[in-house]
C-alpha cells in the first residue's frame, strides 16, 4: 500500500513540492490536493502581467488538469478544507469531502491585509491576489472610470499600472512618505515616483486613510487630514498576513504564522507545512524563490532524500512594472556600520548603491540600469570579501564604461543565478544550450524553467544566448550536429565518404567525438548518413535506431504500439478490409481508426504481440513510424471522377510500390490528384503530383504539418515514366544532400529551389540519381517479415522472463 | 533481498535491454559495449516511458518519449531534468552466463 499524501491549498509553493517529490520518489505516495479556488495550480506572479494585458488569464496555468491526471493525483478544486483530525488522521472540506492521510502538507498562503475601515465591505473595495480579483478590476474597468490603489509597495504599484493600462485614471494612495519604502532608499525611491508620475500615476503620500464612502457602492475615500478623494474602485494592497486560522484550530503551533523547523515540520507529527503561511526562523516570506526553496526541502524529506534543511533565504525584488527597471536585495539602507558605493547619473536615469558592511556587500538599490543585479546577488548571498576593491562592486573592473549584456555575462560566475524565481544558474542556462541546443529563450524555459515563473530575468536569458552562441542571431552560429561533436552535416557526410568510415564507431572514433557513444540525436544521424553514403557495405544498425524504427511501430505514450499496413494509394478491397477487421477482434485492439493518409490504423497494440498480428495481416508494413516513405494519397481520378484528366490512383500506387522502404533523412509524403481542384492535397506534399490535360505537374516541398508550406513548381512532363523519374532523381538528391530530421521543406529552403532544379535539369544527372536509388531500393526488405521469419528477433519483443510475485517469494 | 535467476546474458545483444516481469515490477536489464549489465526499473520518472526501448549510449540510456537521459549506474536522471529511477544489482555467473537479480521483496510486491 502507497502512504497517503494530502496537500492543503493548490498553490504555488505546495504544488511545486509535489512536483519534486514526484521527480524523486514518484510511486510513493496517493496524493490528494484540496484547493479553495476553482482552478488549477497557477502563477500567481503573472497575475500582474495579466491585468496589465501583457499574458491571458490561459498563459499563467503551470499545472493544468491533465497534469493532476498523469501524476494520479485526487484534485478537489473549490474545496476548502476546514478541519484537521490530527489524532485519527483526516482532513475535512466545507463541501463535506474528508481525506485520511498519513503525511499533510500545509500551504495555505497568505491572505491579503484590509485595512479595518468603515465601509470597508462596500462593493467595489477588494485586494489584489486571485484570479477573482484580477477578473473583478477587469470588469470594473469597463463602467467605471477612478480607481484608487491602498499601498505604495510592490504589489500596489503593479495593480495601479494594470489599471492605467486598462484606462482608468490611478491614484497610489501610501501612509510612507516614499514609495516602495521596504526595498529602496529615498533616492531610488523618489526616481521610482518620477517615472511613474510620467507615466500617469497619481500618488498621495503620507496619508492615512479613514473611512470609505459611499451608499452600495464605493463613491470615495477619506483621510485623516479630512480631505476625500474620489472613487469608483479600491484596491487594497497593503500588504499579507499568514493564512494561519485553520492550522491554529487543530492546535498547531502558530506565532506570526506557522512555526516550522529547517524540515518544514510543524510540531505536530506528520504534519508539514510550506510557502507564505509558513514562519521559519522568525521570518515568514512572501516571494516564491524562497518557497520554491522550502518545498525543495520538504520534497527531499518525504521521498526519503537526506538534506541539510532550509537554512532562510536572502530574498530579492524586482519591480515588475514595464518601462521601470527596479531592483533590491538584502539591506539596503545606510545604517551605522556600513558604508556605500553609489552611482547616480541624473542624464540617463540611473541609481546604484551597494551598501558594505565588514568588507561584504550585504545590499544593492538598482534604477534605471538593472543590469549589474545578479552580480550583486550574488556576491551578497556568497558573502565575498570585497575589500579593498570596494569601487568594482559597482564599476566592474573597467570603470564606468557601459557595457553589453554579453559582457555582462561573461564576468559572471557559472554558479551565478540568472532566475531567482527557479535558482537557475548561469552555468545550467549554457549547458542547456550547448548540450540540449536550446537557441531561444523559450526553449531555454522549457529545459531548464528559467524564466518561467516572473518572466524578470527574461532579457539576461536572452544576453546568455548571444554570449554562448554569438551576436548575429542565435541560429546562425555554425553548430555542430549535436553536442558531441562541432562537424556539421556535410562534413561529418565529407568525412564518411573520403575516408570510407562504414560504423557509427568508426566516425565518432575518429572525429573525435565528445561523448564516447554519442547521444539519442547523432547516433540515427550517422546510422542515416552511412547507410546513404555505403546502402551495401554499412550494417544498419539496429541499437541507433529510434524505438519506432527499430520495433517498426510506433510507440504510445503508454507504452503500447500501433500497427499501419500498407495500403496502396489509399485502396483496399473487402477482403483485406475482413482481414483488418477480424484481426484487431482477434488481438483486442483497442482503437481502430481510419488516418488522415487514407488508411487504417490499429492503435493500442502489446509490443508482444505485435509479430504475430503481422503475420496474420501478411500485408506489408505501412512505414506510418519511419523517416521512410509513408503514404502516397490519391483522389478518385479518371477512373471515376467526371473532372479526371489522368489515372492517379495507378500513379499513386506505382510511385508507392516503387518507393516503399526508402530510408530517407526524415519522413517523405506524397499525393496524386487527379485535376487541379486537387482533392488529394498535392501541394502540401514533400512530393506532390497534379495531373493536367496531357501531362502531370511536379511540386516540390510542401509541408502540412508543424510549419504549413505549399509546395513549389518543379516542372512539368508528359509520361508516367517521365514522373518515376523525376520523382526518383529528386527524392535521391534530397537523401544525399538533406541533414537528418530535414523535411523537404526545410531542405528546399536551406539550399534554395534553383540549386534543385539544376541538379536535375540534365537527363545523365538525373539517370545516375535514379540508379543510385534503385541501388538502395533493391537491397530493402518489408522489415514486418524480416522480423516474423527471424527468431532471434522476433524474442526480442516478448519479455526476456516473467515471474508472479508468489512464486518468487515462496 | 531475492536472488532471482532472470536468463542468459547471451539473450540481451550489446547497446540494448530486454524487459523482466517479477511480480508487480517492470525491469529494463541493458547489456553495455563490452558486456556489463545494469538493471533499472522500466518506467521514465517523467511520464512513465519505457526506459527499455531507448537509445543506449555508453551507460546512458535516453527515454524514448521525451529524451530524458539517465545514467544506467545509479538510475539519476540527468540535467537539466531531475529525477530517479530505482536501479537493481545484477549479478553474471562468469562461466554459464546465467544472470541473477537482487531485488527487496516490497518491490516485488508493491503496486
Ligand atoms: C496516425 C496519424 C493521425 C491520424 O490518425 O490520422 C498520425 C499520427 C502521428 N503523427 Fe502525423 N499522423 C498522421 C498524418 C499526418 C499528416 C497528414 C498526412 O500525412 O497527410 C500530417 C501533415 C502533413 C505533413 O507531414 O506534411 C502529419 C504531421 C505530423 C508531424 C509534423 C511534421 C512536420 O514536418 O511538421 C509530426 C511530428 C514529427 O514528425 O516530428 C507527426 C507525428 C505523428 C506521430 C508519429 C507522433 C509520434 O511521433 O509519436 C503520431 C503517431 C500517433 C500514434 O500514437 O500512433 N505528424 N501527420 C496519421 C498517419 C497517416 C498515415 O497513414 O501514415
Ligand atoms: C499580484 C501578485 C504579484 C506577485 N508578484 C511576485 C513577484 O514578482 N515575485 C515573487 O517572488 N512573488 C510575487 N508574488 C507573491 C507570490 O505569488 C507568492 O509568494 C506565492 O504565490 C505564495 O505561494 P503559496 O503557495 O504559499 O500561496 P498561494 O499561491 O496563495 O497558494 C495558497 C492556496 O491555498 C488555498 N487555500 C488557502 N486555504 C485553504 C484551505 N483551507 N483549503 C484549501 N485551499 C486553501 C488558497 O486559495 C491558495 O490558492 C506576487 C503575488 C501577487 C498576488
Ligand atoms: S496531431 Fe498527430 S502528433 Fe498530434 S496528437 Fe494528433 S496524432 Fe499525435
Ligand atoms: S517519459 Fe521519459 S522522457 Fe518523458
Amino acid at each position: 500500500m502507497k502512504k497517503k499524501l494530502v496537500l492543503i491549498g493548490n498553490g504555488m509553493a505546495g504544488v511545486s513540492c509535489i512536483e519534486q517529490l514526484l521527480k524523486l520518489a514518484p510511486n510513493r505516495y496517493d496524493i490528494t490536493v484540496f484547493g479553495k479556488e476553482p482552478h488549477p495550480n497557477y502563477n500567481r506572479i503573472l497575475l500582474s502581467s495579466v491585468l496589465a494585458g501583457d499574458a491571458d488569464m490561459k498563459d499563467i496555468v503551470i499545472n493544468d488538469w491533465s497534469w493532476y491526471e498523469e501524476n494520479h493525483i485526487t484534485l478537489h478544486t473549490g474545496q476548502t478544507v476546514t478541519k484537521i483530525d490530527t489524532k485519527r488522521k483526516l482532513v475535512t472540506s466545507d463541501g463535506g469531502i474528508t481525506a485520511p492521510y498519513d503525511e499533510l502538507i500545509i500551504a495555505t498562503g497568505s491572505l491579503p491585509f484590509m485595512l479595518p475601515l468603515p465601509g470597508a465591505d462596500k462593493e467595489g473595495v477588494i485586494a489584489f491576489r486571485d484570479i477573482k480579483d484580477c477578473e473583478t478590476m477587469m470588469e470594473a474597468a469597463k463602467q467605471y472610470k477612478k480607481a484608487i490603489v491602498i499601498g505604495g509597495g510592490l504589489l500596489g504599484l503593479e495593480a495601479a499600472r494594470g489599471l492605467l493600462n486598462l484606462h482608468m485614471e490611478v491614484t497610489v494612495v501610501h501612509i510612507n512618505e516614499y514609495l516602495m519604502n521596504l526595498q529602496l532608499d529615498r533616492t531610488a525611491s523618489l526616481l521610482l515616483q518620477q517615472e511613474l508620475e510620467r507615466q500617469g500615476m497619481k500618488f498621495l503620500l503620507k496619508k492615512n486613510s479613514e473611512t470609505i464612502l459611499g451608499k452600495k457602492r464605493v463613491t470615495g475615500l477619506r483621510f485623516s487630514d479630512g480631505s476625500e478623494e474620489k472613487a469608483d474602485l479600491i484596491v487594497m494592497a497593503v500588504g499579507i498576513r499568514p493564512n494561519v486560522a485553520l492550522a491554529k484550530s487543530c492546535g498547531i503551533e502558530i506565532n506570526r504564522g506557522i512555526v516550522v523547523n529547517d524540515f518544514l515540520e510543524t510540531n505536530v507529527p506528520n504534519v508539514y507545512a510550506v510557502g507564505e503561511c509558513v514562519e521559519h526562523r522568525g521570518i515568514a516570506y512572501g516571494l516564491v524563490a524562497p518557497l520554491y526553496e522550502q518545498g525543495a526541502v520538504l520534497a527531499k524529506r518525504l521521498a526519503g532524500v537526506e538534506t541539510a534543511g532550509y537554512q532562510g533565504t536572502v530574498v530579492s525584488t524586482k519591480l515588475k512594472v514595464s518601462g521601470v527597471n527596479v531592483f533590491s536585495a538584502g539591506e539596503y539602507k545606510d545604517e551605522p556600520g556600513t558604508r556605500t558605493v553609489r552611482v547616480q547619473d541624473d542624464f540617463e536615469g540611473v541609481y546604484k548603491k551597494a551598501v558594505i558592511r565588514d568588507g561584504k556587500v550585504i545590499g544593492a538599490v538598482l534604477f534605471g540600469d538593472t543590469s549589474d543585479s545578479s552580480r550583486l546577488f550574488a556576491m551578497i548571498r556568497s558573502g565575498e570579501d570585497v575589500s579593498g576593491k570596494e569601487k568594482t562592486v559597482l564599476l566592474g573592473e573597467g570603470g564606468a564604461k557601459p557595457k553589453s549584456g554579453a559582457d555582462l555575462v561573461a564576468a559572471m560566475s557559472d554558479d551565478e543565478i540568472v532566475c531567482g524565481c527557479n535558482g537557475v544558474s548561469k552555468g545550467a542556462i549554457v549547458k542547456a544550450i550547448q548540450e540540449k541546443g536550446c537557441s531561444s529563450v523559450n526553449d531555454i524555459k522549457a529545459c531548464t524553467k528559467a524564466s518561467g515563473s516572473c518572466g524578470g530575468c527574461k532579457p539576461l536569458v536572452a544576453d546568455v544566448l548571444t554570449y554562448v552562441l554569438g551576436a548575429d542571431g542565435v541560429k546562425t552560429v555554425k553548430e555542430g550536429i549535436c553536442g558531441c561533436t562541432t562537424l556539421g552535416r556535410d562534413e561529418v557526410v565529407e568525412a564518411i565518404r573520403s575516408m570510407r568510415l562504414t560504423t557509427s564507431k568508426e566516425v565518432m572514433n575518429v572525429l573525435e567525438w565528445s561523448n564516447p557513444e554519442g547521444c539519442s540525436k547523432c547516433r540515427p544521424a550517422l546510422n542515416y548518413y552511412l547507410g546513404m553514403v555505403w546502402p551495401e557495405e554499412h550494417e544498419d544498425e539496429r541499437e541507433s535506431r529510434f524505438v519506432n524504427e527499430r520495433n517498426h511501430a510506433n510507440i504510445q505514450k503508454d507504452g503500447t504500439y500501433s500497427v499501419v499496413p500498407r495500403m496502396y494509394g489509399g485502396v483496399t478491397t473487402p477482403k483485406d478490409l475482413k482481414k483488418i477487421a477480424e484481426i484487431a477482434e482477434k488481438y483486442e485492439v483497442p482503437l481502430v481508426k481510419v488516418t488522415g493518409g487514407q488508411r487504417i490504423d490499429l492503435l493500442g497494440v502489446k509490443k508482444e504481440d505485435l509479430p504475430a498480428m503481422w503475420a496474420d495481416l501478411d500485408m506489408p508494413s505501412g512505414y506510418a513510424y519511419g523517416k521512410a516513405l509513408r503514404t502516397v494519397k490519391t483522389c478518385v481520378g479518371s477512373t471515376f471522377c467526371r473532372f479526371g484528366t489522368q489515372d492517379s490512383i495507378g500513379m499513386g500506387i506505382t510511385l508507392e510500390k516503387k518507393f516503399e522502404r526508402l530510408n530517407t533523412p526524415a519522413k517523405v509524403k506524397m499525393a496524386v490528384s487527379g485535376c487541379p481542384r486537387n482533392c488529394a492535397e498535392a501541394t502540401i506534399k514533400d512530393f506532390g503530383v497534379v495531373a493536367i490535360d496531357g501531362g502531370w505537374e511536379l511540386h516540390v516541398g510542401g509541408n502540412g504539418g508543424t510549419k504549413l508550406r505549399g509546395s513549389d513548381l518543379l516542372c512539368k512532363v508528359k509520361t508516367e515514366d517521365e514522373v518515376v523519374e523525376w520523382a526518383g532523381a529528386y527524392l535521391q538528391y534530397y537523401r544525399e544532400t538533406g541533414k537528418y530530421n530535414e523535411r523537404t521543406s526545410e531542405w528546399l529552403e536551406r539550399v534554395g529551389l534553383d540549386t534543385i532544379k539544376a541538379a536535375l535539369e540534365r537527363k545523365e544527372d538525373r539517370e545516375a540519381l535514379v540508379e543510385r536509388i534503385d541501388k538502395t531500393l533493391s537491397l530493402t526488405k518489408d522489415p514486418w517479415k524480416e522480423i516474423i521469419e527471424q527468431q532471434e528477433q522476433r524474442k526480442t519483443f516478448v519479455p526476456m522472463d516473467e515471474q508472479p510475485a508468489e512464486s518468487i517469494l515462496k | 533481498m531475492k536472488r532471482v535467476h532472470i536468463g542468459n546474458i547471451s539473450e540481451i545483444a550489446e547497446k540494448r535491454s530486454r524487459v523482466v516481469r517479477l511480480g508487480a515490477l517492470e525491469i529494463a536489464v541493458f547489456k553495455l559495449t563490452g558486456g556489463a549489465l545494469k538493471a533499472i526499473e522500466n518506467r521514465c520518472p517523467h511520464k512513465a516511458g519505457k526506459l527499455s526501448e531507448g537509445i543506449v549510449c555508453d551507460h546512458h540510456v535516453f527515454c524514448p518519449l521525451h529524451d530524458w537521459k539517465i545514467d544506467l549506474n545509479d538510475g539519476l536522471v540527468q540535467a537539466p531534468d531531475e529525477g530517479c529511477v530505482t536501479s537493481f544489482q545484477v549479478e553474471v555467473d562468469e562461466q554459464s552466463g546465467e544472470m541473477y537479480l537482487h531485488i527487496p521483496e516490497e518491490s516485488i510486491l508493491a503496486s
